[in-house]
């Protein structure tokens, strides 16, 4: 037991512990996290006032597809498989993930896939300038010769991807203490169990989906060349088929963070815990037969395109149980609101704007002029801002304490807050006016009709950016000099991860705890 | 602390109803879709407005309970927490509402979407095709066609601090003319890439897909002018091309393709001029700053490894024959068009002309409009 971590630099590069390939994780997703930032800022200040100023047509899809892309696959996901590994074995008292060593690789390729995605910036014909959903035969046909690079680090995202989800799977199946059955199981430990479900079905397609591309531009095939006989059609299904899934992969296990921060500061069970694992399930359900109302405008048949707008509006209601379901537990609580609390509590009320803005673009009529235009911009950032990342942001400060041992900066943290919950708005709110006003999206220039909407957003994105280095600077000094955190930290926490002393030691339940029928540890909410 | 609640909710929903009435007096800072100029552009905005009502309701009835916890049920005010976790009735009738909204809301979609699928019986069919990064418009059984390119005017202002015009982006050389009062179907396809077309007011939006023939329609009965935009990420140039859709009287718009008719004949014509080198050269440079500066810049530089140069290149410097091959038929697979039936023989001579001699390419030789016009005919 008195085995600890080995010295230097080592430590990382051969870990197979989760505590420290959680970490390492967390931190690389803050990296890009800053990374596609910047890239988000350039498209911003480019779109500040109508004109080209700063970058070329050209340069500004890149930094829109490199942005997407980088957001997506470097900040929110590695972010979330980040916080699976370190609370998942902790909140199931389990020793450690299922699979160490595979736990390590799926890490470690992950650095070189972004390596290589950034590095065709540097070469000759630029970056990926197609867009985060790459249509072919734009992506095909008409690409830079990077594209190749494109596809190898997307297959590389994917196999970390499955690794990851393949070890989450085992890990929650097998290693679970004597006693937790999976109805007693933390919601996020659910909703990370559905989403590696969702992970394992969807990203060998886009793996198939990115290797038929490579075969269209190598090997001399035409899946998706209509002047061979192929379907640019074809590419959409495909790739919608993992996409639609994905936003969800993006959603899920933000789910379970606020079904663990809310109670914890209403001191009140969760309300509806089952009602809770069902509509997760149901949403992931869904998720697979909807990816068409991405394709509303493509000419499909009348009748596709009623089936794919009814299965869309039936999204709302498990996602309205689930609201419904948060609000309940605030409701009659005692409430506090510390910092994870704040952010949680912005995640319900934005991420239900986003859900109301999305209801809207599922009814197929209006989707046509919503669709492509700022309006879609504005409801996706308004589901994956404070959807994933508030959650993420959420789960950081409200775990923190039990990771470094130290408390953060409460006045600061909401600082942050405040400055990240209005740039955000005052970011992404108007977005839904220039939509609505007829502003199509992926454009580097404008009409000055949109001027003062644009504007507003540009200062708000610099606003929301600022609060991030406020975030770094913030973790960073609780590491260095925070004071000293209790093991159960909040006043309100429930759960086995709150039972281990703060910092959690290096190796943790390597006897498994006994749960008793009415322990109290358990997930507040838990029957 | 009562008082308290009804203040948020008074606030809250004032905003709310603010915002709501600034959309219907939208000015300086639009704020809502457009109600558009056709029968089925107004189903499609009472549908967006009648959506938009249901999530703004539900909206203020979550948060309003939420924003009253948050007020009453705070530890700093010694609220107790209770400890009720599940009420499967509770359960149920939020599961049946929403329901029974949706469903409530499928009914109108659904009559909608059906209308707007209806592209039977139409009195005009028009062949709207995309290219990087302009539209081509054939009226089917009339023999017009045409391109529509990003106006000058426009592409002046891009750089630079100059004032931008109200239509800046949104006008073209060619409008696409309609006439009002009748049923136009229009078949929406592509050449090379996936670009979209769409007009807001007329609330057509149909992907132009290569290998695809798209149907959408329209009926207008006010003569008008509409613009839009390309709405699918089609390359360098996606924000640059712009849609302008007038519709005219029967009348004016039969005038109109008489008119479209002769000026091709005029065409025709001209190619049988003879040109002097420097009036090949000046018409070329305008041609070339409109069609090809986009792409080869311009200095003539290119992008490297996206555009190819034309300053010093093997094919403006080598072979008249294949410079001239591969402006006619362009370059499969790149962005390198077919320009032959989007530039008039004068316009082709005159821009190869141009190309051979500026950027410091001085080759000294030119080309005859009616050199193109053997030149198409034989192949
Ligand atoms: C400071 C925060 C952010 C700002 C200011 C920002 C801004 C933008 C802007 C201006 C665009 C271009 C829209 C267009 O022209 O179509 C964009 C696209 C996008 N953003 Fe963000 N964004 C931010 C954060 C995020 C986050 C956190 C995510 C994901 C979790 C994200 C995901 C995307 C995606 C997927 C696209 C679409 C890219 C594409 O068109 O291919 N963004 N963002
Ligand atoms: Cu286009």
């Amino acid at each position: 037991m008195a085995h600890g971590p080995a010295p230097g630099f080592s430590r990382w590069l051969y870990t197979t512990n989760h505590k420290d390939i959680g970490s390492m994780y967390l931190w690389f997703s803050f990296a890009m996290f800053f990374i596609g930032g910047m890239f988000a800022l350039v498209i911003r200040a480019e779109l500040f006032q109508p004109g080209l100023q700063i970058v070329e047509p050209n340069f500004f899809n890149q930094m829109t597809t490199l942005h997407g892309l980088i957001m997506v696959f470097g900040a929110v996901m590695p972010a979330f498989v980040g916080l699976a590994n370190w609370m998942i074995p902790m909140m199931i008292g389990a020793p450690d993930m299922a699979l160490p060593r595979m736990n390590n690789w799926s890490f470690w390729i992950l650095p070189f896939a972004f390596a290589m995605l950034i590095s065709t910036l540097f070469m000759e014909g630029g970056a990926p300038n197609f867009g985060w959903t790459f249509y072919a035969p734009l992506s095909t046909t008409y690409a830079p010769a990077s594209v190749t690079f494109f596809i190898f680090a997307i297959h590389i995202m994917g196999a970390s991807s499955i690794m990851g989800a393949i070890n989450i799977i085992a890990t929650i199946l097998n290693m679970r203490a004597p006693g937790m059955t999976m109805m007693k199981m933390p919601l996020f430990v659910w909703t990370w169990l559905i989403t590696a479900y969702l992970l394992i079905a969807v990203m060998p397609v886009l793996a198939g989906v990115v290797t038929m591309m490579l075969m269209d531009i190598h090997f001399g095939t035409s899946f998706f060349d209509a002047a061979g006989g192929g379907d640019p059609v074809l590419f959409q299904h495909v790739f919608w088929f993992f996409g639609h899934p994905e936003v969800y992969i993006m959603i899920l296990p933000a789910f379970g963070i606020v079904s663990a921060i809310i109670p914890t500061f209403a001191r009140k069970p969760l309300f509806g815990y089952s009602s809770m694992v069902y509509a997760t399930a149901s949403i992931a359900f869904l998720s697979f037969i909807v990816w068409a109302h991405h394709m509303f405008t493509v000419g499909m048949p009348l009748f596709g395109e009623m089936i794919f707008m009814y299965a869309t509006m039936l999204i709302a209601v498990p996602t309205g149980v689930k609201v419904f379901n948060w609000v309940t537990t605030m409701f009659r609580g005692s409430m506090t609101f510390e910092t994870p609390m704040l952010f949680a509590i912005a995640f319900v009320i934005l991420f239900t704007i986003g859900g109301f803005s999305g209801l809207m673009l599922a009814m197929a009529p209006a989707d046509f002029q919503y669709h492509d235009t700022y309006f879609v911009v504005a409801h996706f950032h308004y589901v994956l801002v404070p959807g994933a990342i508030f959650s993420i942001t959420a789960a950081v400060y409200y775990w923190l304490p039990k990771w470094t041992g130290h408390m953060y900066d409460e006045l600061m943290g909401k600082v942050h807050f405040w400055i990240a919950f209005i740039g955000l708005n005052v970011t992404f709110f108007p977005m839904h006016f220039s939509g609505l006003a007829g502003m199509p999206r992926r454009i580097p220039d404008y009409n000055p009709l949109w001027a003062d909407w644009n504007m507003i957003s540009s200062v708000g994105a610099f606003l929301f950016g600022a609060a991030q280095v406020l975030f770094l600077y913030n973790v960073i000094k609780t590491i260095a000099v925070g004071r000293k955190a209790t093991t159960a930290v909040w006043e309100g926490s429930h759960g086995l991860e709150w039972t281990v002393p703060s910092p959690a030691p290096y190796h943790t339940f390597t006897r498994p705890p006994d749960i008793a029928d009415d322990d109290p540890h358990l997930v507040a909410g838990t029957p | 602390m009562l008082k308290l609640s009804s203040r948020w909710f008074a606030w809250t929903s004032s905003v709310v109803l603010a915002a709501a009435c600034c959309g219907v007096a939208a000015g300086e800072w639009p704020l809502n879709m457009t109600k558009g100029v056709t029968d089925v552009s107004h189903n499609v905005y009472g549908l967006h407005m009648t959506i938009l009502f249901w999530c703004i309701g539900i909206g203020v009835v979550v948060f309003g309970v939420m924003f009253y916890s948050m007020a009453m049920h705070r530890k700093s005010m010694g609220a107790k927490a209770a400890n009720f976790h599940e009420s499967t009735t509770l359960e149920i009738i939020w599961t049946a509402i929403p329901l029974l909204i949706l469903i409530f809301m499928a009914v109108p979609a659904t009559s909608t979407l059906k209308q707007l699928y209806d592209t039977e019986d139409a009195d005009l069919d028009i062949l709207v095709t995309g290219y990087q990064w302009k539209w081509k418009y054939e009226y089917l059984g009339e023999e017009v066609s045409f391109y529509s390119n990003l106006s000058d005017a426009s592409r002046e202002q891009i750089y630079g601090p100059k004032e931008k015009s109200t239509d800046y982006l949104r006008d073209v050389d060619n409008p696409l003319i309609i006439p009002v009062g009748k049923k136009v179907r229009f078949l929406v396809t592509a050449a090379d890439v996936i670009h979209s077309w769409w007009v807001p007011q007329l609330a057509v939006k149909r992907d132009a897909i290569p290998g695809y023939i798209n149907e959408s329609w329209t009926f207008v009965e006010e003569p008008g002018v509409f613009r839009g935009q390309c709405a699918e990420l089609c390359g360098k140039d996606h924000g640059f091309m712009p849609i302008v859709v007038k519709a005219v009287p029967q009348a004016e718009f039969d005038t109109w393709l008489g008119e479209q008719r002769q000026a091709a004949l005029a065409v025709a014509e001209a190619a049988k001029q003879h040109l002097s080198f420097d009036e090949l050269y000046s018409q070329g440079e305008s041609v070339y700053n409109a069609r090809c500066a986009a792409c080869h810049q311009p200095n003539g530089a290119g992008v490297p490894g996206v555009f190819p140069a034309i300053a010093g290149s093997k094919v403006a410097t080598g072979a008249l024959e294949k410079h001239l091959a591969t402006v006619v038929h362009g370059v499969p697979g790149t962005a390198m068009q077919a320009f032959a039936d989007q530039l008039t023989p004068v316009q082709i001579a005159a821009v190869i002309t141009y190309q051979r001699n500026a950027f410091g390419n001085n080759m000294g030789d030119s080309l005859q409009p009616i050199d193109v016009v053997n030149f198409t005919q034989n192949q």
